[in-house]
C-alpha cells in the first residue's frame, strides 16, 4: 500500500508539487525561527524550573479534559446535524462554527457574561450551589472546550455524511433501534473521523489562549496553562517564552505523531 | 479584468510613493526653520493613552491644517520592540521608563504625566472592600496585573511597602483585563490605575489609598531620531507638554509630573 504510493510520487505534477512544498515551508519556517532563536546553552536549567512543569501538566490535563467534554457532547451533536431530521439544521450548523470565527477573547467575555459570578446562568450556580467557574481549573476546561468543540463536531459530521447510510438502514430492518444502530453500526464506521476530530480538538485546546485568560484568568498551578505562561514570559524575558513554546511544540508533536499511527490504522 | 486591477494597483503604488516623497520633502523644509507643519505624524503610544491622545491628536490637527496625526496604540513593550525593529514612528509615549529605555534611537525623553494606582471595586462594592489590606484576605476575589507587566510591578511595590502578601485569584495580562474582571463583577477588587477607574466610572468605583504614592508610574515621551517627520514630532511632543495638553491629561485622571 505504502510502497505503491511511493512509486507514483515520481509522476507528481509540478503544478501541485511546487505549491505543496511552498505551503510546507510556510508552516515550518516560523518553527525554524524559534529553534534558531532558542537559548540552547541555558536551555536545561530553564527547562527544569517547577513553573514550566506546572504549566505543562496543567495544559495537558485541561486539554485532555476539554477534549473529553467535546467528545461526550460533540459526537451526539454531530450526529444530530448529520442524521436528525430537524428544521433549521443549516442554522444550527452555522451556530456550531461561531466559536471558530469569534475572536477567542470575545468568546471568553461571552462565557463570563453567561457563566460568570454575575452571569445569566452563573449567578444561579453561585447563589444556589456556591459554584463559581472563573479563576478555576474547571473554568479553563470550559473555555478550551468552547473554542475546540467545533473542530470535533465538523470532522465527525463530515465523516457521518460520508458514511454509507445503507448499513444503518440494514440494521434497522433487522430490528435494531436507533440507539443500538448508533452504537453498533454508525459509531464504528466513523472512528477515523472521530479520531481526526479528537486530534484537532485536543491540539486547539492545548494552544488556547484568549478565551482561557479572559474567562479563567491566570494563576500559577490553577489556570496558568503553557500559552498563558508564554505570553507573560514574552513581556519580560523572550528567551523563556521561546523555551516554553518549544516545550509545548515538542509535547504536542509527540502526542499527535503517536496518535497519527492509530488514526492511519483506523483509516484502513 | 486582471489587467485593469494591475493598472489600478500600479497607480495606487505610484500615488503612495509620491505621497511619501511629498511628506519627507515637506518635513525637511519645515525642519529648516519654518514653523508651518505638514505631512503625517506617526505617534506610538501606550494603550492607556488611547482616549487622551486621540483627543489631543484631533486638537493638534485642528490647530495645524494639513497635518494628519496617526496613532499606534499598544502595550509599551510591544511598541518598543516595533520601534527597534524599524517601525517608521515619529514619537513614542511609553507607560513606563523601562520600555522607553529599550528604544535606542531616540532623543532625550521627558516625563509628561504620572499615573497612580487605585483600588477598583464593582459598583456598590459588593465585596465590602475598605482598603489595601483587603488584598491579603483569601476570602475576597482579587485580580491583579501579572508582575511582568507595569501595573503588576507597581502593585508588587505597594504590597511590599504596606507589608502584606496579596492573595490574588488571577494575575491578568494587562490593566484593562483586570478592569474588565471588576466591571463584570467577577472579582471583589483589583488594583488598577486612577485613569482606568475614571474610564469605567459607570461600572466601577475607586478607592484611594495612601500607600499608592510608593509606586507612582511615570510616563516618558520622546521624539525618535529616525523620525520620518522630525519637525512634526517635535511639535506634537511640545503640544502634549503644553498647558492644553496637561488639561486634557489631568481631566482623564493623570497627575502632572
Amino acid at each position: 500500500m505504502s510502497r505503491r504510493s511511493r512509486s507514483t510520487s515520481g509522476r507528481l505534477p509540478l503544478a501541485l508539487l511546487v505549491p505543496a512544498l511552498l505551503g510546507l515551508a510556510f508552516l515550518l519556517v516560523p518553527l525554524i525561527g524559534l529553534l534558531a532563536k532558542a537559548p540552547w546553552s541555558t536551555l536545561p536549567q530553564r527547562l527544569f524550573s517547577t513553573d514550566v512543569w506546572q504549566a505543562l501538566k496543567l495544559s495537558l490535563l485541561c486539554a485532555t479534559a476539554a477534549t473529553a467534554v467535546c467528545l461526550v457532547l460533540g459526537v451526539p451533536l454531530a450526529w444530530l446535524l448529520a442524521r436528525g431530521e430537524l428544521p433549521g439544521r443549516s442554522v444550527m450548523r452555522a451556530f456550531v462554527t461561531v466559536p471558530l470565527v469569534l475572536p477567542p477573547v470575545v468568546g471568553g467575555v461571552a462565557l463570563l457574561l453567561v457563566l460568570g459570578r454575575r452571569g445569566l446562568i452563573g449567578q444561579h450556580l453561585y447563589q444556589w450551589f456556591g459554584i463559581s467557574l472563573p479563576f478555576t481549573t474547571a473554568g479553563v476546561v470550559v473555555a478550551e472546550a468552547f473554542v475546540a468543540m467545533p473542530f470535533l463536531v465538523i470532522s465527525v459530521e463530515g465523516a457521518l455524511r460520508a458514511a454509507d447510510p445503507r448499513y444503518e438502514e440494514a440494521a434497522a430492518t433487522l430490528g435494531a433501534g436507533r440507539w443500538m444502530t448508533f452504537r453498533r453500526v454508525t459509531l464504528p464506521s466513523i472512528v477515523p473521523g472521530i479520531v481526526a476530530g479528537t486530534v484537532l480538538c485536543w491540539a486547539r485546546a492545548l494552544g488556547e489562549f484568549g478565551a482561557t485568560i479572559t474567562f479563567a484568568g491566570n494563576f500559577p498551578g490553577r489556570t496558568t496553562t503553557m500559552p498563558l505562561a508564554v505570553y507573560l514570559a514574552l513581556e519580560t524575558d523572550p528567551d523563556v517564552a521561546v523555551v516554553l513554546s518549544l516545550v509545548l511544540l515538542f509535547v504536542s508533536v509527540v502526542v499527535l505523531a503517536s496518535l497519527r499511527d492509530r488514526w492511519i490504522s483506523g483509516m484502513r | 479584468m486582471f489587467r485593469r486591477t494591475a493598472i489600478v494597483a500600479a497607480a495606487v503604488v505610484a500615488a503612495l510613493t509620491l505621497a511619501g516623497c511629498g511628506g519627507s520633502a515637506a518635513s525637511s523644509s519645515s525642519s529648516s526653520g519654518t514653523p508651518t507643519l505638514s505631512g503625517d505624524i506617526t505617534v506610538f503610544a501606550a494603550a492607556s493613552l488611547t482616549g487622551t491622545f486621540t483627543r489631543l491628536g484631533k486638537d493638534f490637527e485642528a490647530a495645524h491644517p494639513g497635518v494628519k496625526v496617526n496613532f499606534n496604540f499598544a502595550g509599551s513593550s510591544a511598541l518598543a520592540k516595533q520601534i527597534d525593529e524599524g517601525a517608521p514612528a515619529d514619537v513614542f509615549a511609553s507607560a513606563a521608563p523601562k520600555n522607553m529605555d529599550e528604544v535606542t534611537d531616540k532623543n532625550a525623553p521627558t516625563t509628561f504625566v504620572k499615573n497612580t494606582l487605585e483600588i477598583a471595586v464593582p459598583k456598590g462594592n459588593p465585596g465590602n472592600i475598605t482598603g489595601i489590606k483587603d488584598f491579603a484576605d483569601k476570602t475576597k476575589k482579587i485580580a491583579l496585573c501579572a508582575v511582568q507587566v507595569p501595573c503588576g510591578a507597581a502593585a508588587d511595590k505597594v504590597f511590599k511597602a504596606v507589608g502584606i502578601t496579596a492573595e490574588p485569584d488571577s494575575l491578568e495580562q494587562d490593566v484593562k483585563a483586570a478592569l474588565t474582571k471588576v466591571s463584570l463583577g467577577e472579582v471583589d477588587a483589583a488594583l488598577v490605575y486612577k485613569t482606568d477607574v475614571l474610564s469605567a466610572k459607570d461600572k466601577v468605583e475607586g478607592i484611594e489609598f495612601p500607600e499608592a504614592s510608593k509606586a507612582v508610574n511615570e510616563y516618558p515621551i520622546a521624539t525618535l531620531s529616525r523620525a520620518p517627520n522630525p519637525a512634526g514630532a517635535r511639535a506634537f511632543v511640545d503640544y502634549v507638554l503644553s498647558d492644553k495638553g496637561k488639561t486634557v491629561l489631568t481631566a482623564a485622571g493623570f497627575d502632572a509630573p
